[in-house]
């Protein structure tokens, strides 16, 4: 389901560098139009290639203006429903409207700890023996890697 | 093309792609490579790249050792039994007995693992699988990512890597541009891990139009993980196992947690159970395979496509009894915008609510991966504690190119890792390539300015070929002289499709079509110098396809040499209807000849390493 942009909400993350949605599409597929020549909207962005999105709602997801929602591919999508989501750091709002008007609402977590504190070296600089680094039952993590070879056929 | 800027990195490890694969390399790198420089290079945003980009909905590939639910060896059962007798079962073993330290960490990390609140382990979905709310997966495993890393580049294609000129057939590093600048960049590096994407938009689509990009597998998995190593000369296994998904139709939304947890279940249009109905036939084919337990993936792909041939399609899912639990219903609908929420739209805009309509299934189009339930990819050394001597050349996960390892959709023979599997590879090739590193000692690498400044010309030729091209034409897409991209992808689809067993043919092939199949890639990869690219996007778009239609033709080589059936409902050779132990219970390898472009394939034994 591609994406598209609001022309009255894309502010064009205000002349930033890098603007959201650019940043962050996994497939390359928004771009600026800086100065309206490609689009006749200058300082907005759009979806160049609809017909490469995978419809995963990174950029709908991270727009601060909202300005982004999915008309979903036209090969099989009949029009007039919606799924639209609002993120916070903490969890997800989802809303489902159906063609005929029914709505559904779910809310799910999105992370358990605060954005940016994930720490990959806690609590485990200190033990590193570099001479396990050819043993490879031992990994990195102090946990269970179980590994009983009585039970291999010698081959 | 002088107006592109050089950009050099001289690194140590070198990861290439920055998903599930590459980023547990980074992590792992860094523990036991301090002193080291870890460089990441990304074709988009590690924040938001690879297969897990959109999220996912559950972990596939948990042991739960330390309350003794499964332990490694059960994987390796079990992903035998589903690939019908074949993987590499020391690398699965591998992955299998560290892969529980992998999803700890994410847990650590912040990642919303489910709990079972009788019991307090992780809910689990079914045998394997446990439930998360992976909205954030990918962005939270970026995080470590990134703090482990000395450099991530992000929108870096990467086109092909570099050999080291002091050695033969050892890797010196990679090349590739960046996507919104256009600068050219050299990394020299003593490792290079491929933690790059397998490959969707080989075979045509069942969607069609506007809808093109809506795939099983993510659109931008354009087989960099088997480009890059087959370009280098490294030997490929079981590239002819592409995978056929059955899920619900129009939107590709898994069926996984509808089949485990939901326990929704499958009829044919007339509400009549089908799959024991091809009992006796599949048998036939496929002799005691059919009594595996549980059912070969591809097994019950094959009862589907002959209920489907036999006229009494749709297969539906029947969900209508299990929704009706609103637990069950949250379950069903949080699958999919977890990490497909297209396939919500496509409910939703039919007013399909599951409560009250059992939703049509259907086949996908054939994806190669390395991950899920298939095992494509390069042909890699094993641990060295048990894997047997002939899959073991000194350095685990590295590739048959010294100095080049994968993890991922990139190493061959590793099925069902999954995210938390793949994970778990990054970190087993780092710890490798650490080691490699450290054994190197100070030994240089040479990467001379003639191989690096020939690849550069390369890479930019799609713009001067449109550059040059465009002015012989008035306006439009049609020209003389080149073709575009989205030209090419198609015509690759539709090769693949009809001569390598895609949809529009059942998955059916045999020798003759796959030699015409084989001489139609040919004159497309000539074709494909003539590529035009009128911007750096559409430069990203040429390389993409330069790298699925080797991929492709090293998947019709494979498939050519395999002369039985070995994964009905995966694909068929006419001409080899039955699965035959006798002569193919073996592994396929080949290598493409970076010199002459030449293949050579061979059998490799599958060793069985436990009972």
């Amino acid at each position: 389901m591609p994406t598209f942009v609001r022309t009255d909400k894309c502010d064009g993350c205000k002349g930033q560098d890098e603007i959201a949605c650019m940043y962050i599409c996994p497939h390359d597929l928004m771009r600026l139009d800086r100065d309206g020549s490609e689009t006749g909207h200058a300082m907005k962005a759009y979806n160049q290639e609809p017909e490469q999105c995978w419809e995963c709602y990174a950029c709908v997801k991270i727009c601060p203006q909202r300005a982004i929602e999915c008309r979903h591919y036209a090969d099989v999508v009949p029009m007039g429903a919606s799924v639209q989501p609002l993120r916070n750091t903490r969890s997800i709002t989802w809303t489902i409207r159906f063609r005929n008007g029914n709505r559904k609402r779910f809310e799910f977590p999105v992370r358990t700890t605060p954005e940016g504190s994930a720490d990959p070296l806690a609590g485990r600089t200190e033990n590193m023996d570099i001479r396990l680094i050819g043993d490879p039952t031992v990994m990195y993590t102090n946990d269970l890697h179980s590994c009983d070879t009585s039970q291999f056929i010698a081959c | 093309m002088a107006k592109f800027k050089t950009v050099f990195e001289d690194c140590d490890i070198l990861v290439v792609g920055g998903g599930m694969g590459g980023t547990g390399a980074a992590y792992e790198a860094r523990y036991w490579g301090r002193d080291l420089k870890i460089v990441v290079a990304e074709k988009a945003n590690i924040d938001r790249s690879g297969a897990v980009a959109q999220g996912l909905y559950a972990i596939n590939c948990y042991m739960g050792m330390r309350w003794d639910e499964n332990q490694p060896e059960d994987h390796v059962h079990y992903a035998r039994n589903d690939l019908m007798g074949m993987v590499r079962e020391d690398l699965a073993y591998d992955m299998a007995r560290h892969v529980d330290s992998t999803v700890h960490l994410f847990e650590d990390w912040g990642l919303p693992l489910m709990r079972d609140p009788k019991t307090g382990r992780y809910q689990r979905e079914g045998k394997w699988q446990i439930m998360i709310h992976g909205e954030s997966y990918k962005p939270i495993v970026a995080e470590a990512a990134r703090k482990s890393a000395d450099k991530i580049y992000n929108r870096i294609m990467v086109t092909h890597l570099l050999m080291d000129e002091s050695k033969p057939n050892r890797v010196g590093g990679a090349v590739g541009f960046n996507v919104r600048t256009g600068n050219f960049h050299v990394f020299r590096a003593k490792a290079v891990i491929v933690g790059a994407g397998g490959a969707s938009h080989i075979y045509k689509p069942r969607s069609v139009g506007e809808g093109m990009g809506r795939t099983w597998y993510a659109p931008w998995s354009s087989a960099s993980a088997y480009a890059l190593p087959i370009l280098a000369g490294a030997k490929m296994t079981q590239m002819e196992n592409r995978i056929v998904l059955c899920r619900f139709k129009d939107g590709y939304g898994p069926v996984g947690a509808y089949f485990l947890h939901l326990k929704t279940y499958t009829q044919n249009a007339y509400g009549e159970e089908y799959e024991s109905k091809w009992y006796d036939q599949t048998k036939e084919l496929v002799g005691e395979y059919i009594d595996h337990h549980p059912t070969p993936t591809c097994l019950r792909n094959h009862a589907f496509l002959q209920e489907m041939a036999a006229g009494r399609g749709p297969i539906h899912m029947v969900t209508t009894e299990a929704f009706q639990d609103p637990h069950k219903e949250t379950v069903g609908w949080e699958n999919f915008l977890g990490m497909t929420v297209g396939q919500a739209v496509v409910w939703a805009s039919q007013d399909i609510d599951p409560k009250y309509t059992n939703p049509e299934l259907t086949t996908s189009e054939p994806y190669v991966m390395g991950s899920h339930a298939t095992c494509s990819g390069a042909w890699a050394s094993g641990p060295e504690d048990i894997s047997p001597d002939e899959y073991q050349w000194g350095y685990n996960r590295m590739m048959t190119v010294d100095g080049l390892f994968g993890a991922g959709d990139a190493l061959g023979g590793t099925a069902h890792a999954f995210s938390s599997g793949s994970f778990t590879e990054g970190r087993l090739a780092a710890k490798a390539a650490v080691k490699y590193v450290r054994d190197l000692k100070n030994e240089q690498i040479k990467v001379s300015e003639g191989q690096y400044e020939n690849l550069k010309k390369e890479i930019y030729k799609p713009l001067e070929n449109y550059q040059v091209g465009r002015n012989e034409i008035v306006a439009g897409t049609v020209s003389p002289s080149y073709l575009l991209p989205i030209h090419g992808l198609q015509r690759l689809e539709k090769i693949m499709d009809e001569y390598v067993g895609g949809i529009t043919v059942n998955y059916m092939t045999n020798e003759p079509l796959l030699k015409i199949g084989l001489e139609k890639l040919k004159i497309l990869q000539e074709d494909l110098e003539h590529i035009g690219a009128e911007d750096l996007h559409q430069l990203q778009r040429a390389w993409e396809l330069k790298h699925r239609a080797i991929a492709s033709e090293c998947v019709t080589q494979h498939t050519l040499f395999r002369k039985e059936t070995r994964w009905p409902g995966y694909y068929y050779r006419g001409d080899f209807m039955k699965l035959d132990d006798e002569n193919w219970h073996v592994l396929t390898v080949s290598r493409r000849d970076p010199e002459t472009g030449e293949w050579t394939l061979e059998k490799a034994p599958v060793y069985h390493i436990v009972d």
